[in-house]
C-alpha cells in the first residue's frame, strides 16, 4: 500500500466529516498545509474544530475556511491578523479557545505520545486556569492541561519520501512535527517527494510511522510581514 | 525621560555574555540593536529558532524563515531550528535566561497584563504566558503612562492577566524599577526625570 496520493482531494477521501477535529501545522502563514486547507474548503465539510496556532489571514490559510463558515471552533494562541475571524468571534458565530502557545504545542505532543494530560505553570493565576485542577509540586502551583488528539492532522514539510519520512525547512517546521503525531490520521503535503533512501536517516524530523498519506503540493508561501534590513 | 531607543538600550545593559534571550514584539525588538558585539548572546524566537540574525536584504528574503512577529529574518552560523514543543520546552523548562516584553499594565506585585482588552481587542497571548511563567528573569519595557496620561503601573491590574507575580524588572520612560517585596523599587531615574514626577505618575506602591 503506497502512502503517496495524487492530490490533496484524493488524500482526504474517506477521512473528512462534519464536526471533526483537525490539527493543522504552521505558524502564521509559514509552513501551512496550503493545498489540504484548500481541498477541505472544496469538500464543504462543516462545524470543524480546528487546532492551529493561528487562523491565517482573511484570504489565505485557515482564513479561507472561516470565509465559508466551515469552522465552528478554533483552538489557537494568537488570531490578531484576521479581521473576518474577529468579526465572527465578536458576533458569536465562532467559538474560540485561547491556549498559550506552549500549552497548545504540548497538548499536541502529549496527545501524540499517549499522555492524557500534564501539569504546567503557564497560565496559573490567569483566566486560562479557571475551572482547571490546581496542584502543588515542591511548593509551586501548576494547572492540569489535557492532551489534544485530532481526527485528522494536516502538515506541511519540505521533503518527504514514500515511507512518509519528513524533513522540514527552517522555521517552517514550527508546529508541524507536533501536529503530525496527534492525529488519528495524518496527511503531509511536501514540496518534493524524494526516492526512498535519499534522506539521511539521521536527519529525519518526523519518522514515517506518524504519516499515513503523502501528497506533492505547490506552495505560494505567502509572506505575512516582509521586513528588510535598513 | 527616555525615548524608545533609550529604554531599549537600558534593557540591553541587563544582558550578559552567554545569555539566551527572548525578545518580544515592539520596543523589545529594538533591544537587539544595543547588545554589545563582543558579547556572545543568542536570541530565541519561540516559533522555533535559536540564533536569530538581523532582518534580511531583499535578496535574502526566505518565506520559510520568520520570527515570532512573522517578520522575515536571517540565520547565523550558530542557528538551530526545532519544533514548537521543543521551543517551549526551552521556555517552560527554565532554559532561557531572560525575556524582555511589552505590557499594557503591571502591578506593584509583579502581575502582568499584556494580551487582551475584553470586548475590544481579541488577539491572544501567543507565547507570552509561557515566557513569563518559565523564563528565569522577566523584564518589561513600557511607557509609564497611557495615552490619557494615566499610570500603567498599578496596585492591581484591571485587564486580564498574562501572569501573576511574574515581572522581575520594569523599564519605563521614567527609569528602571525592580519588583521587590512590598512594591516597586526605583533602581535608576532617567535623565531629566525626577522622583516627584515618577511618584505623580505611579499608582502602585513605590519604594525608594
Amino acid at each position: 500500500m503506497s502512502k503517496v496520493f495524487p492530490s490533496a482531494r484524493e488524500a482526504l477521501d474517506g477521512l473528512v466529516f462534519d464536526g471533526m477535529k483537525i490539527a493543522a501545522g504552521g505558524f502564521g502563514l509559514c509552513g501551512i498545509p496550503e493545498e489540504l486547507i484548500e481541498a477541505i474548503r472544496v469538500l464543504k465539510v462543516k462545524d470543524l474544530v480546528i487546532a492551529s496556532n493561528n487562523a491565517g489571514v482573511d484570504d489565505f490559510g485557515i482564513g479561507i475556511l472561516l470565509q465559508t463558515k466551515q469552522v465552528k471552533k478554533m483552538i489557537s494562541s494568537y488570531v490578531g491578523e484576521n479581521a473576518e475571524f474577529m468579526r465572527q468571534y465578536l458576533s458569536g458565530e465562532l467559538e474560540l479557545e485561547f491556549n498559550p502557545q506552549g500549552t497548545l504545542a504540548e497538548r499536541m505532543r502529549a496527545g501524540g505520545a499517549g499522555i492524557p494530560g500534564f501539569y504546567t505553570k503557564t497560565g496559573v493565576g490567569t483566566v486560562i486556569a479557571e475551572g482547571k485542577e490546581h496542584k502543588d509540586f515542591k511548593g509551586k502551583t501548576y494547572i492540569l492541561e489535557e492532551a489534544f488528539v485530532a481526527d485528522l492532522a494536516i502538515v506541511k514539510a519540505w521533503k518527504g519520501d514514500p515511507e512518509g519520512n519528513l524533513v522540514y525547512r527552517k522555521t517552517a517546521r514550527n508546529f508541524n512535527p507536533n501536529v503530525a503525531t496527534c492525529g488519528k490520521t495524518c496527511i503531509a503535503e511536501v514540496e518534493e517527494i524524494v526516492p526512498e533512501g535519499s534522506l539521511d536517516p539521521d536527519h529525519i524530523h518526523t519518522p514515517g510511522i506518524f504519516v499515513n498519506r503523502l501528497i506533492l503540493g505547490e506552495h505560494e508561501k505567502r509572506i505575512e510581514n516582509r521586513t528588510l534590513t535598513r | 525621560m527616555w525615548d524608545r531607543n533609550e529604554m531599549a538600550a537600558r534593557a540591553a545593559k541587563e544582558i550578559k555574555d552567554g545569555m539566551y534571550v527572548n525578545l518580544g514584539i515592539g520596543i523589545p525588538t529594538l533591544v537587539s540593536n544595543f547588545i554589545p558585539k563582543n558579547l556572545n548572546v543568542t536570541l530565541q524566537s519561540e516559533n522555533g529558532m535559536l540564533g536569530m540574525g538581523p532582518f534580511p536584504k531583499e535578496s535574502e528574503v526566505d518565506p520559510d524563515l520568520i520570527n515570532a512577529g512573522k517578520q522575515t529574518i536571517t540565520e547565523l552560523d550558530k542557528t538551530s531550528y526545532f519544533s514548537s514543543a521543543d521551543s517551549f520546552a526551552m521556555i517552560r523548562g527554565g532554559h532561557i535566561d531572560m525575556a524582555i516584553l511589552g505590557a499594557m499594565e503591571v502591578s506593584d506585585s509583579g502581575d502582568l497584563a499584556n494580551w487582551m482588552i475584553p470586548g475590544k481587542l481579541v488577539k491572544g497571548m501567543g507565547g507570552a504566558m509561557d515566557l513569563v511563567a518559565g523564563v528565569k528573569r522577566v523584564i518589561v519595557i513600557m511607557d509609564h503612562t497611557n495615552k490619557k496620561g494615566e499610570s500603567k503601573l498599578l496596585k492591581e491590574c484591571t485587564l486580564p492577566l498574562t501572569g501573576k507575580g511574574v515581572v522581575d524588572s520594569l523599564i519605563t520612560n521614567y527609569g528602571m524599577f525592580e519588583v521587590v517585596k512590598g512594591g516597586i523599587k526605583i533602581v535608576e531615574i532617567a535623565e531629566g526625570s525626577s522622583f516627584e514626577e515618577i511618584r505623580a505618575a505611579t499608582l502602585g506602591n513605590l519604594i525608594v
